[in-house]
């Protein structure tokens, strides 16, 4: 029953939304509303339905059936529409079918989500809204953005499809392969917004993380998203999320990798992140998705920290420098580096990357450089850095991780 | 022991604010409730189901419309059958009652005895 009225949420919303049209997207939205609102005032008093599921979406038709016969915009294609709704009566019966078009629906709709007429921001936004079945004051609290932020994001994306109607065409092969990419990026970025976004509370954090998986599995099962990338983007998503519970301790704080309970890490998660990864060596293209799926698996089978296998992993680092030269992956690398040449190399790496803006405000760049310097015996220029890292610290966690480091550095010059 | 009705009126508004999450949450305090209720030993699961949709007939025109409308304040929306030692206890137990969370009301009516 977790998440069960969000999750029905998005698989109506899909399927109103296919038989409707994107257009009115907002007629699909009330009329799940009112769906779900029927629900909860009759299931309290008369207890559950047998097949909850088959209820509420025989409430939602009907009740479509209902206005498209009052909405004046329908009134000369509604009764085609009323048979596309019957439809699904019939098809009910058939269990398999009703369940492929359910999902047919949804990778339906996660396509159109990311509309390359869209930001990716907004892309998000509106997944999180339409499948994921969040308010706009949920997105609003996980995203750390406003209520009229999440809200104008939405509204664009409701004006682009009233624009530019029903979408892509989901029986064209090349059009579906163009689009995966973006829903790829969509999905990973949902993700990193949960994993990375420090400041909201834990829950709402793995929601969001959970949210990405469910989605990515999705794809992975449909016949237009089962390809290797899905697959690598899919491992990865999962040996990261292995690792949720291990990198927070009971106060909300960031554990760092290196101090984290591995015991703590879920091991189910991890062995399903390695089943994807072999699924994702099949084609011949190596993706970001792979690479990053790689290292994030020798980090969950790694004793600890010291026992990693960080030559593997630099050499890894190396390709996804090559193929995504952003200023964190190099960052990345250089700890990688540091670990199997030792920190003095690692320092001289970071110098070279010292005047990328996109690290400016970014307080693990300085944190690093104070690790290699306390590594190397120089606890006050460590302490520097950490001060550095301090002031840019984005969350309590974080004000909190460096804290503790400065103290060490100061233990470590007294 | 003596027989209870339950009435639950609700402002049919007030559910549809709600988003998906929350109203999960409000059908596990109902569930919750009935639960306790179940544990006492008190409840009767009798009585028919009502549906959340029907018609009205009104007045002397005898006008006939769809109801209950959306807006309306107290829309009842249920009814559930029980027994109790007394009105007291009846009373007691329907403080535990989900829909008053959200400003609705439990009307509690003794059976007439025969």
């Amino acid at each position: 029953m977790d998440h069960f009225f969000r999750h029905e949420a998005g698989k109506m919303v899909s399927y109103l939304a296919r038989i409707f049209g994107l257009r009115r997207l907002d007629l699909a939205e009330d009329v799940v509303q009112d769906a779900l609102c029927r629900a909860l005032e009759s299931w309290p008093v008369h207890g559950l339905p047998d097949n909850p599921s088959a209820w509420r979406m025989r409430v939602a038709r009907n009740r479509a059936i209902d206005l498209l016969r009052k909405d004046d915009q329908f009134r000369y294609f509604s009764p085609e529409l009323i048979q596309l709704l019957r439809a699904r009566e019939d098809a009910s019966k058939d269990i398999a079918a009703c369940t492929k078009e359910i999902e047919d629906d949804q990778l339906r709709m996660m396509f159109s989500c990311c509309h390359p007429g869209l930001s990716t921001d907004a892309q998000v936004t509106l997944i999180l809204k339409t499948l994921g079945g969040f308010s706009v004051s949920e997105i609003a609290h996980a995203l750390l953005a406003g209520e009229d932020s999440i809200e104008k994001r939405l509204g664009r994306a409701r004006k682009l499809f009233r624009a530019s109607g029903t979408g892509l065409d989901f029986d064209a092969e090349p059009e579906i392969a163009r689009h995966l990419e973006a829903v790829h990026q969509a999905i990973y970025l949902l993700f990193n917004e949960g994993y990375h976004g420090s400041q909201s509370e834990q829950t709402v954090r793995d929601d969001l993380c959970f949210e990405a998986i469910r989605l990515a599995l999705l794809l992975s099962e449909h016949p237009a998203g089962k390809k290797p990338k899905t697959y690598a983007l899919l491992a990865l998503l999962c040996f990261h999320a292995a690792r949720l519970d291990g990198r927070m301790d009971d106060d909300g704080n960031l554990i760092q990798l290196e101090m984290q309970d591995r015991s703590k890490w879920d091991p189910h998660l991890i062995s399903s992140g390695f089943a994807f990864l072999e699924k994702s060596s099949t084609g011949n293209e190596l993706s970001s998705y792979h690479l990053e799926a790689a290292i994030a698996s020798w980090h969950c089978v790694a004793p600890s920290y010291e026992k990693t296998e960080w030559t593997q992993i630099l050499e890894l680092y190396d390709h996804l420098y090559r193929l995504n030269p952003s200023p964190v992956v190099a960052l990345n690398r250089a700890i990688a580096l540091a670990k199997t040449l030792g920190p003095e190399e690692g320092l001289a790496e970071l110098r070279k990357i010292s005047d990328s803006p996109k690290l400016q405000n970014y307080p693990f760049y300085a944190a690093a450089q104070g690790e290699f310097h306390l590594l190397m015996g120089r606890p006050s220029e460590a302490a520097l850095c950490y001060q550095r890292a301090l002031a840019l610290a984005r969350s309590r966690s974080e004000t909190n991780f460096f804290e503790c480091k400065l103290k060490a550095c100061h233990q470590g010059a007294a | 022991m003596a027989k209870f009705m339950y009435l639950f009126r609700n402002n049919s508004a007030a559910y549809r604010s709600m988003s998906p999450e929350q109203m999960q949450h409000t059908l596990k305090k109902w569930m919750d409730w009935k639960d306790e209720l179940d544990k006492n030993g008190t409840i009767k699961p009798l009585g028919e189901r009502l549906d959340g949709m029907g018609k009205v007939v009104r007045g002397k025109s005898k006008s006939v419309s769809d109801g209950p409308y959306i807006e309306v304040k107290d829309f009842v929306q249920g009814y559930m059958l029980l027994e109790a030692k007394d009105l007291d206890q009846a009373v007691e137990l329907a403080k535990g009652c989900p829909v008053l969370e959200s400003d609705g009301t439990v009307e509690i009516r003794p059976f007439l005895s025969t």
